[in-house]
This record gives structure tokens, sequence and C-alpha cells, in this order.
């Protein structure tokens, strides 16, 4: 069991701590980009995990939005606690991706990122006409309560971040265990050789689908964290393919090395994208897409291997300052 | 007694081209096989049908007893019924000692197992002492990508043996590599295919390989199998002289082979 | 369903294939000789309906003059103004971006064409404000028709035919002329191509000039028909895709085919059930993924051991 408890392991667990502190310094509007980070930083680890095999969704706005969207309709039916909200998202996502998982399994490459694409816009068009739902206005999502509890309306909000920080590291660690494990390191397998692994007794295709739930129960997650935060949701702002576009964003901002920074890759595109759009609102979109090609361009793993440079420039320091580095072949 | 492999009227054709024609053959325990023919002669073909890799036309195929045909690759290798490659299928950017863990992880985990971490040491221990059989333990670490021809070749069939399978088919193990290497080579994947009791067929277009560790040999010309007779009676067959292995070609002399 | 009706869906969804069709062509010609699947592309459409809107009402809009002469005039405009963007945003984009991740993979070249095409929405703000532009005079000058009692535009018309106009210039570069034939020797096989001397990087260049220029094409035809305002890059190039996906994505022929599905069946869903007007066109998008992934015109390949 020790091998779970890793370095990212600690890492994570640490910076939930550090979350939990800072819901008591945080002003409102960071708070609220906080919230936005986590939520989106759980989709793009739904990314990441899909990515580990090669594969690009251009349409997890589907199961984002299908998160958001069972929260307005249980609402609607009068549930209206987190968890329960929570655990409806997730099987709503989830449940869509089981099905669609036994068709997208089969599909590699740019028609898998297609296919995604013209699933989300499907339910974009259908959302966009449900007058039920607000159609294209959308509708708004009313207070929730904690395990039967409710907040004071001080207190709402920073309780409403100490859940989403807890769903958030809990996806974040059962991402990463997942990522650790036989099943998680096959689907990386999968991306080099499918043929080697079916000759190895397992189904590629399987790897596949249970990857492809994972990921969409976390984009459900992160549907559900962002409806609440926002207080609203409409299908332009969640289920659109340039919601989609964002997701991958991130993914590549961040790099696809380690669940960690996937979160730091989300606060830092809510960042730029806030500040972008506070202080240079005629240019926000260039600005984010500058930021994305300098990504692309000059840090092409994103910016977890700024880490990585770091930590080789720090050895090469070492070994020149004389000190014998023993162990660097091991692992 | 039942055979390893039993195989009746096996037929398969793409579109109009006929790539396996009544194909009968029987494989006991214990045998070694040799499977010889020009290229195109459909043995890969038949490698492929008897996997599940492809389905065939017509015809059964039975295992251990029981039919394979309609099966997966997958499936057929958990029955223990496994193959090696003509082109290494290897996981080309991970180290040589991944590869095999990731190989004994797949083959040994199921169901909710398949949750728990690859890395154990009793694991680790089974990679080093399968390396050490295939010796190629001074590789451990390299990557797949960067391992010679001859490397890459032992560790796509130690790989293919992590289930310790009844039969192995090995698809041209000694295609790609230079002569002088290629008896050093047969002569460890043998050896260690024989600790395990594993019953042997292989694809080969070297005669003199065939005849050093063939008990028998099926000649394939163009999708049939012209002669299935023990080795030496085998490369004195007419037919096989004919098509597969040319009429200078001398058994057990030192000229190379024509088809080469 | 009333004759009528029927014809109103066929007209409308004609006119509303060919403008899809004048968009996707671009989109696929990129795709097929240099598979990029370039998202830039909506900001080109964008761009040639921002100039030519922009130009027209700046000579047209209140010109006078015989209604031949103005036609002719904005004609021009949208034919000029389409190759100079074809030029200048077509060697902006392929030597300043993609000629650098060429060798890198696909989903990464598709992020990046994402991220050129925020920054040129930005740009094409930042050149022409956030307010709408009008320029249907060109529309009002050729008047319309009475088709069994029903009013069309003549301006829609015209789109037609500028398609089939494409549809066979384009069929006839690529297999009647020397260009064509080293074109498909590059789509074969990039690297034979190159071993047999064929200088692959021109290729590529004007390929992507030759796309650009036909995306804003459609835009700047499309200009005198709609309000050019923020956001019609966006709802554009995701339905180039669906056409592109569903023709076959590298295929000019699939490219008609699959905007004749996708505007048809818009047209009958507009006019039949209004509420499925989104739905229809990513439904079809998404049946023939499943069924024939390689669109309606491409053969499927196996993948050998």
């Amino acid at each position: 069991m020790t091998r779970l408890l890793d370095r990212t392991f600690w890492g994570l667990t640490l910076g939930l701590f550090a979350l939990l502190l800072l819901n008591f310094l945080l002003e409102e509007w960071m708070r609220s980009i906080g919230l936005q980070s986590l939520s989106r930083g759980c989709v793009a680890i739904g990314l990441l995990v899909l990515w580990r095999t090669g594969l690009v969704s251009f349409g997890h706005a589907l199961f984002f939005g299908f998160g958001a969207y069972t929260v307005a309709m249980l609402q609607i039916i009068g549930i209206n606690d987190i968890i329960l909200l929570l655990i409806g998202g997730m099987a709503t996502a989830g449940g869509l991706a089981l099905v669609l998982g036994f068709l997208l399994r089969q599909y590699r490459a740019i028609f898998f990122a297609l296919l995604n694409m013209a699933f989300s816009m499907i339910l974009y068009g259908v959302l966009a006409k449900v007058e039920s739902l607000g159609s294209t206005d959308g509708i708004g999502i009313s207070q929730v309560t904690f395990f039967g509890f409710t907040a004071s309306s001080e207190a709402y909000r920073p309780t409403l971040f100490v859940f989403a920080a807890i769903f958030a590291y809990i996806a974040a660690v059962g991402s990463h265990w997942y990522l650790k494990s036989t099943l998680g390191l096959m689907t990386m397998a999968v991306r080099e050789n499918e043929i080697r692994v079916e000759y190895l007794g397992y189904s590629a295709e399987k790897a596949i689908h249970i990857k492809y739930v994972l990921s969409g129960v976390l984009a459900g997650v992160g549907g559900v964290i962002m409806a609440l935060t926002v207080g609203h949701v409409d299908p332009d702002s969640m289920v659109y393919w340039t919601v989609s576009g964002d997701f991958v964003f991130i993914t590549i901002l961040a790099g696809t090395g380690n669940v960690g920074a996937t979160f730091i890759g989300a606060l830092v595109y809510e960042l730029l994208r806030t500040y972008a759009f506070e202080f240079a609102p005629e240019i926000w979109q260039l600005i984010l897409g500058g930021a994305l090609l300098l990504i692309i361009m000059f840090l092409p793993d994103g910016l977890w291997s700024l880490r990585s440079e770091w930590r080789s420039r720090r050895a090469l320091a070492a070994a020149r300052s004389g000190k014998t580095e023993k162990g660097e072949a091991g692992q | 007694m039942t055979h390893v492999l039993e195989v009746r009227d096996l037929q398969k054709s793409f579109g109009g081209v006929i790539a396996a024609h009544n194909i009968n053959v029987t494989v006991d325990t214990g045998e070694t096989i040799g499977i010889i023919g020009a290229n195109g002669a459909g043995k890969t073909t038949f490698v492929n049908m008897v996997t599940g890799y492809l389905p065939p036309s017509g015809g059964t195929i039975e295992f251990l007893g029981g039919s394979v045909v309609g099966m997966h690759p997958r499936e057929v290798t958990r029955l223990g019924l496994c193959r090696s490659f003509q082109v290494p299928q290897v996981f080309l950017s991970d180290s040589v000692f991944d590869n095999m863990i990731m190989a004994y992880g797949i083959a040994e985990r199921t169901g909710l197992g398949l949750f728990t971490p690859i890395h154990t040491d009793e694991r680790a221990a089974r990679v080093d002492a399968q390396l050490k059989r295939y010796q190629i333990e001074d590789y451990r670490d390299a990557a797949a990508s960067a391992l010679p021809q001859g490397i890459r070749k032992l560790l796509d069939i130690a790989m293919a043996t992590v289930r310790n399978p009844k039969l192995i088919m090995l698809d041209e193990p000694t295609s790609g590599i230079s002569v002088e290497e290629k008896f050093g080579l047969m002569d460890i994947i043998m050896q260690a295919l024989r600790e395990e009791d594993t019953t042997v067929m292989f694809i080969e277009h070297d005669m003199e390989i065939v005849e050093r560790f063939v008990d028998r040999v099926w000649a394939f010309y163009q999708g049939e199998i012209i002669c299935d007779a023990p080795t030496a009676e085998a490369m004195m067959d007419e037919k096989v002289r004919e098509f597969v292995i040319g009429q200078e070609y001398h058994p057990a002399h030192l000229e190379g082979s024509a088809n080469a | 369903m009333d004759l009528e009706l029927l014809l109103v869906i066929l007209v409308d969804g004609l006119v509303y294939s060919s403008y899809l069709f004048l968009v996707a062509v671009g989109l696929t010609v990129i795709f097929g000789v240099q598979k990029v699947l370039n998202v830039t592309h909506g900001a080109f459409y964008s761009f040639g309906a921002y100039l030519t809107a922009f130009l027209l009402g700046l000579w047209i809009n209140d010109a006078e003059g015989s209604a031949w002469k103005l036609l002719a005039l904005s004609l021009a405009i949208i034919l000029i103004g389409s190759v100079f963007l074809g030029v200048v945003l077509g060697v902006l984009i392929e030597r300043g971006l993609l000629k650098f991740l060429y060798n890198r993979d696909e989903h990464i070249v598709v992020l990046a064409t994402f991220a050129g095409f925020l920054v040129l929405e930005d740009v094409i703000l930042l050149i022409w404000g956030t307010d709408p532009y009008l320029a249907f005079r060109p529309l009002e000058l050729m008047g319309s028709s009475d088709i069994t009692g029903l009013i069309f535009d003549n301006y829609t018309f015209t789109m037609i035919g500028l398609s089939f106009l494409v549809a066979l210039v384009l069929w006839y570069g690529l297999n009647r002329t020397q260009f064509g034939k080293v074109l498909l020797a590059v789509i074969f096989d990039r690297e034979v191509s190159m071993a047999m001397g064929i200088n692959v990087t021109k290729i590529f260049l004007i390929t992507f000039i030759i796309g650009t220029f036909l995306g804003a094409l459609g835009g700047a035809y499309h200009a005198p028909i709609i309000s050019v305002q923020p956001g019609i890059g966006v709802e554009v190039i995701v339905l180039a895709f669906a056409v592109v996906v569903i023709g076959g994505m590298g295929s000019i022929p699939g490219a008609l085919i699959g905007a004749i599905v996708v505007g048809l069946s818009r047209a009958a869903a507009v006019h039949l059930y209004p509420e499925l007007e989104l739905f229809v066109i990513y439904a079809i998008m998404a049946l023939v993924l499943i069924f024939r992934p390689e669109g309606l015109f491409a053969p499927i390949h196996a993948r050998k051991i």
C-alpha cells in the first residue's frame, strides 16, 4: 500500500489543506476563480486520463454539461443536497459515457476527437431547444444544502469551496492511483501497441472503455461544481464546442505528466482569462490564444515540464560542483 | 489422447484470393513444427487464423480439444496459445523491464485486481527470472526502441510467454538477424521454451535452422500445405524442393538457402 | 406535405448547401494535402465577411450608378478582397505557425489552429469593432424571383452557381493540370514526393493559400446576406467540420455531397421540425462517423500486422 502514498499523493493532500486554510483568507472573487479552477481541473484530469492513451476528446463539454444540467433537473424535482447532486451528476455523466463508450472505444485519433464533438453538439442542439430547461437562456441553480444543513449566506460560498476542494481532491487522488494501477498503465501500453496488449490477453477496447467512463465521471463532477459555482447553467457556456476546446487548452497548458499540475494549469487558465477580460476585454481571446501558442511552441509538455527542466538543471549543477550522483539510472 | 492443435478443412479467401485452402494438420504435445514456404504462401495468415486475429472462411480449429474459431486473440491467448511477431510488438518507449512487468501485469491481473499497482516485488523477481531465461538481463533498463533487432525479438518472445503457454507460434523468429547470430538466438529461444514444456511452431525461411531445430515440417504453397512430414523427409520431397526450398539446396550442407 | 413547402425546402436547402460548400471546401483541401484540421478556417470566413461588408459599406451601399456597374464592382471587391486575404492570412498562418508543427501530434496541431482562431477573431474585433456591418446592396440590386408564388432573392441563386464553379475549377485543377498531379502525389505520399524532388514546402504553402482564399471567399460572398457581427466564425467552423466529416475529410466531391446532405436536412428541419435544426446536422455527423468513419467518400483501410 505504501506505493500508493507517493509524492504526488502527499502533494495533493498538502494542496487540499492549503486550500482549506486559504479559504479563510480569500476574497469572494478569488474564491470564485478557485472554484472554477477546481471545476475545470476535474474535467481536464478526465482529458489527461484519455490523453495517456493518445486519445483526445474535442467534446468533453458533453459530460461537463450533462453534470451541470443534472443539477438543474434534480433541483426541479426537489433534490437539493450537494452530495445527492454530485452523485446524480456523476451517475448521469458516467452512464452516458458508459453507453457512448461501446461505440467510441472502437475509434482512435481524429475520429475519436470528432465523434465526441458531434455528440456534444447534439446535446447542445437539444438543450438550446428544450424550453423547460430555459433553451438558450439556460436555467438558474438555487443554493444547495450540505448533508442536509443549510449554510448562512456568508458561510455559503466558503462551504461550497470546502466541498468542491474535497471533491476535486478525491477525483485527483483517485485518478492518480488509477493511472498507476495495472489498468492505468495498461492503457498507456494500448497507446504504444494495441496488438501486443490483445496478445497478452486483455481487450484494448475494454481498457479504453473503462477509461472513457472514468473521464466522463470526472467531467460530470466538474459540471456539478461549475453549476453550483455560477448558479446558472446554459448551453453556450456549458456545452458549446468552444467549452470543450478550453478543456483541451488546460490539458495542454498543464501538460499530461501529473494530475496535480492539471489544477495549476486550470488556475493559470482561469487567471489568464479573468485578468485578460478585466484589463483588456477587447483582446482577451487574443491573449488566451497567444498564451496557448507560446505553450505549444516552447513548452510542448506543458507547465509540468518546467519542473523537470528545473530538476535536470539542478542535477547538472550538482554534477558540476563535483558531487557524485548515484542511483540516477534506478527505477 | 487429444492433440494440442487440430485444424480441419481450414479455408480463407480475401476477395478472390485464396490464402488458405483445405488445411488439415495436427500438433502433439512436445513437438516442434517448422512452417516453411515462400512469401505470400499463407503462413502468417495461418498463424493469424489460429490465434484469432483473422476469422477463417471455413473449417475448424481446436486447441486442446476445444474450438477457438470466432474467439478474439485475447481469448485464445488466455487459453494458452500465444504468438510472437515477425516485427516485434513491444512497447517501444518503455524500458525492457517495464515491457516485461506490463506483460506480467496484464497476464496476471483480472477484475478489480487491475486497479492495484503493477509493481510488486514478487512480480519484479519473475520479470528478472524471465529476462535471465532469455539472456537479455543486461538490457533490463534500456529503452525497447534502442535495442538491437535480436534482443528485441527475444523480448517479444519473452513477453509472449509470460503465461507459460501450451503452444507458441513464432512468426519468423530469425528474420532480420545476421547469419552468425541466428543459431545462438534460436538456441536461447528453444532452450527457454523447453524448460516450460511449451509446444513450438515457427515460421522460418532458413533451412539450416529448420533442419537443426524442427521435428516436422509443413510446407505452404499458394495457401495449401503441400507437405507435412518429418524434417529429413520433407527436405527431400520433390514438391517441396520445387516450390519452396529450391533444387539447389542440399540438406546439411553449408550452402545458403535459396530462399534467403 | 404540399409541393410549395417541398420547393421552399429544396431551394433553401440548396442555398444553404452552397454556402456550406464554399466554407467547407477550403477546409477539406487543406486537410487533404496537409492533414491539418484547420480551426483557423472559421476566422478566414469572418475576415472575408468583415472585409467585404466594410468595403461594400464604404463604396457600394450609398453609391450611385447602374445596377450592373455596382454589381460588377461588388463582385470585384469580393474576389480581390478574398485573394488578398488568402495570400496575407495564408502566408501568415502557414509560414508563421503550421510550418513549425508538421511533425507534431495531430491533436496539438488542431489545438494550435484553435489558438490561432482565437487570436484572429480578436484581431477582427480590433480592426472592425463590435458593431454589426450590413451590406445588403448587392442583394437588393439583383432583385428577387417569384417561383410559384414564393419570393427568392436572386443573389442566393448566384451562390449556388458560384459553388458549382468552384467545384468545377478545383476538379479541373486537381485532375487536369500539372500542379494537380504534383498535388496528388504529395497527398498520396509526402516522403516519396520529397524524394522525387517535389518541393513539398512550396506545395503546402500554395495549398494553404488556396484554402484560405476559399474560406475568405465563403465569408465574402455570404456577407451581403447576413449581418456581419462577432461570433459568425465560431458557428461556421463547427458546421464546416460536420460537412467535411460527413463527406470524407480531404475529399472535394465529399465536401459537395456533405454540404448538400447537411443543407437539405437542415432546411427540412427548419421548415418541418424547427426544434431539430441543430440536432439533425450533428446527428448525421455522428451517424456517418459511426458507420463510415472515413466519410461517405473515402475507402476504409484495414491495419496489417
